[in-house]
């Protein structure tokens, strides 16, 4: 396993400026989850460790060995997409294979069927091991694409969205096995994802990706706590921080344009009234949406409160975020 | 507007029974939501309020009137689908219009109503632009009002926000449900995201396999499921199982799980043999002076709180807890159930055993 080094990396396509000089250094061991929405440069920065793709300016790294020039191959990585990409003439055991009878690997067959095996247990898939491909459900289909990666033992492992195709139990099921995998055999990990759940709970570290620039890479209790500005604080967090003018509450610091608040920043019972707008509850928890001052903002509470539309409730704020006109956080 | 009664209502496509014998009610006014899984007979529910199929029997009642034979054009419905279609030569404002217009509507009186309709979705400014050029959102707003602007008795929503990313699809829910608010009317809307059914619902009914499973409030149906299928589909993550083989006799207090005794809600059946035992992530406790144990398997931060999976002698148990506990992967740790909040189940047939917390919910069921 090995370090990746991203240094100045800047990438257009056309006039669309896709990364704007990203530097990261991904950590040996280290399992790193990129954030961001649609077109914030995710997928690019993969493509550029992958060697799919070139920068026009700075550099990639990976294991001290400078990539420039190296073809994906040569790069000793493995990747799964968010679309699976099946041999769809081979059984499930012979895709899970395929990568080990590589003949620059030859791989002893009685390891390749250990590895097979065991990776095949992970993702629930040993029913189906001599299956073709073709006659699996997407999801399987799906599991035996991350399989083919995961019985190799790359530098560095790419994945892009590998579990956005999956239902709710066996996404949070691979998220387990993903992170216990990484965390067990020291795989070096970069994953893609717009799924904050994904990135909070399987990330060592998260790189928070804003219209092509890096805005903070920190462990995602770092970038939940402590948020560099407001868009980064926006993507962690359901329901989301709620942002304010900063004088509503009064007490702000003068350069502060903006009042940032998660629900637990928010203490019930005490302060201003704020009026209760609809009362939603998800069965663990009860969302409040209120009105303050005008505002709309969305709080949580017991999931048995005996709030109702049209209630006052007294709000206010302990230990806010401030952030400036820019959107930075003030310390 | 209008109530929606649905009695004993099946569906069989051939050999295939795709709705086995469904009752429900949907009051006036209601934001009514049918959940379940693909394939287990919602959208088919749906179709056949609308007119699109019919039943293969029983009956469906539109503002007392039987409707379950007449079609669609008859019972003054709206139907949103999924894919939204729009005339792609048309602007948005004769898009909205159209209804109106082949219903003969004067023109005048048109303009007016598309006006209405464009001020409450917020899109009066792009009435003159062609739909070509739209976002999702906006394409989905007009949609919308030409679903609203005829004023039908009752709206039905198949997945609509099903094809738009979760961060917008959070943001159309809020405004979809704003609006059912603001105007009032009964909405049957088909979703397989238990958190937006959660969210947007004031009732839900959960199938599976074409059967109704359970019907009621969101809260209610969280708290006291009444089968494993309910109380596995609805929850992230979904109610703890843990099997077990024992006993519970009428007006029970405990059950035992491994040498330790847990307290119930009083039983109000008795069983015997297989049992499971439910309890919420939320309302499992790591305290150390509990007999029963647990490995910790994962941890896995959430922000505000975390969720802890163990390894119990009666299977995988997964807890919420605060994310300022600490836990490590490896450790073994007692755990505490809430008693006021369990579930026990039959472990042949899934359904929930009534207890005295559980029966007012499990009687509308």
């Amino acid at each position: 396993m090995a370090e990746v080094v991203l240094t100045g990396v800047s990438k257009s396509f056309g006039a669309d400026i896709a990364l704007d000089d990203v530097s990261i250094t991904i950590p040996d061991g280290s399992f790193v989850v990129l954030l961001g929405p649609t077109g914030a440069g995710k997928t690019t920065t993969l493509r550029m460790v992958s060697g799919l793709d070139k920068p026009d300016i700075g550099s990639v790294s990976i294991g001290g060995r400078d990539c420039s020039g190296l073809t994906p191959a040569q790069r000793d990585v493995a990747m799964v997409f968010q679309q699976y990409s099946l041999y769809p003439h081979l059984t499930v055991r012979q895709n899970l294979e395929f990568p080990l009878k590589s003949p620059i690997l030859r791989t002893p067959q009685i390891e390749i069927d250990r590895k097979v095996g065991e990776v095949a247990e992970v993702l629930q898939i040993s029913h189906k091991l001599d299956n073709k491909a073709t006659a699996l459900s997407g999801g399987e289909m799906q599991r035996v694409s991350i399989g083919r990666a995961l019985v190799r033992d790359p530098s560095v492992y790419l994945m892009d969205e590998p579990l956005s195709s999956l239902d709710a139990k066996l996404r949070s099921d691979l998220r387990i096995e993903l992170k216990s995998i990484q965390a067990d055999s020291g795989a070096t990990l970069l994953y893609v994802t717009h799924d904050q759940i994904e990135a909070m709970t399987m990330a060592t570290h998260v790189g928070v990706l804003d219209n092509g620039k890096l805005v903070q890479f920190g462990s995602p209790r770092d970038i939940y706590e402590n948020p560099v500005s407001v868009y980064a604080a926006s993507r962690l967090g359901q329901p989301r921080i709620n942002e304010l003018p900063a004088d509503v509450f009064g007490g702000a610091p003068n350069a502060a344009s903006h009042i940032g608040l998660r629900p637990e920043q928010i203490l019930q019972g005490e302060g201003e009234e704020s009026f209760v707008q609809r009362v939603e509850h998800l069965g663990d928890q009860t969302r409040l949406h209120l009105t303050f001052k005008a505002h709309d903002l969305i709080t949580v509470t017991d999931a048995h409160t005996t709030l109702k539309e049209g209630d006052i409730v007294r709000i206010r704020p302990d230990k806010p975020f401030y952030f400036d006109a820019s959107g930075a956080r003030l310390a | 507007m209008a109530q929606i009664r649905i009695e004993n209502v099946r569906k069989d496509f051939g050999s295939f029974n795709a709705v086995k014998s469904s009752t429900f009610t949907i009051e006036d006014g209601e934001f009514f939501m049918l959940l379940g899984p693909s394939g287990c007979g919602k959208t088919t529910t749906l179709r056949m309020m609308a007119g699109l199929e019919l039943p293969t029997s029983g009956e469906i009642y539109i503002d007392g009137e039987e409707v379950g034979m007449k079609p669609a054009s008859q019972r003054d419905i709206a139907f949103v689908f999924q894919m939204f279609a729009l005339y792609p030569h048309m602007n948005v404002g004769k898009n909205i219009s159209y209804p109106l217009l082949s219903q003969g509507m004067p023109k005048a009186q048109v303009k007016k109503k598309v006006g209405e309709i464009a001020e409450i979705l917020g899109i009066t400014d792009i009435l003159r632009k062609p739909v070509g050029g739209l976002s999702g959102g906006d394409r989905q707003r007009v949609a919308l009002g030409r679903a609203i602007v005829r004023d039908p008795k009752a709206f039905f929503m198949d997945e609509p926000l099903g094809a738009l990313d979760a961060e917008f699809r959070e943001h159309m829910s809020e405004e979809l449900r704003a609006l059912h608010d603001r105007m009032g009317a009964t909405t049957v809307y088909v979703t397989h995201d238990q958190l937006e059914a959660m969210q947007m619902g004031d009732k839900i009914v959960v199938m599976n396999h074409g059967v109704v499973e359970q019907f009621g409030v969101p809260q209610d149906i969280y708290d006291w499921p009444a089968t494993k299928f309910v109380a596995q589909f609805i929850g992230s993550p979904p109610m703890n199982f843990l099997d077990f083989n024992g006993m519970v006799g009428i007006g029970g207090k405990e059950v035992h799980l491994s040498d330790s005794t847990m307290a119930i809600p009083p039983s109000l059946e008795g069983a015997n043999g297989t049992l499971t035992f439910g309890v919420r992530p939320e309302h499992v406790k790591l305290d150390d002076n509990s007999d029963y144990r647990g490995k910790v398997k994962a941890t896995e931060y959430l922000g505000t709180t975390q969720i802890i999976t163990l390894d119990t002698p009666n299977g995988v148990l997964k807890a919420r807890v605060a994310s300022s506990d600490s836990v490590k992967v490896g450790e073994t740790t007692g755990l505490r159930f809430d008693p006021r909040t369990i579930t026990l189940f039959d472990g042949k047939n899934g359904k929930a055993l009534r207890s005295e917390a559980n029966q007012g919910v499990l009687v509308n069921g």
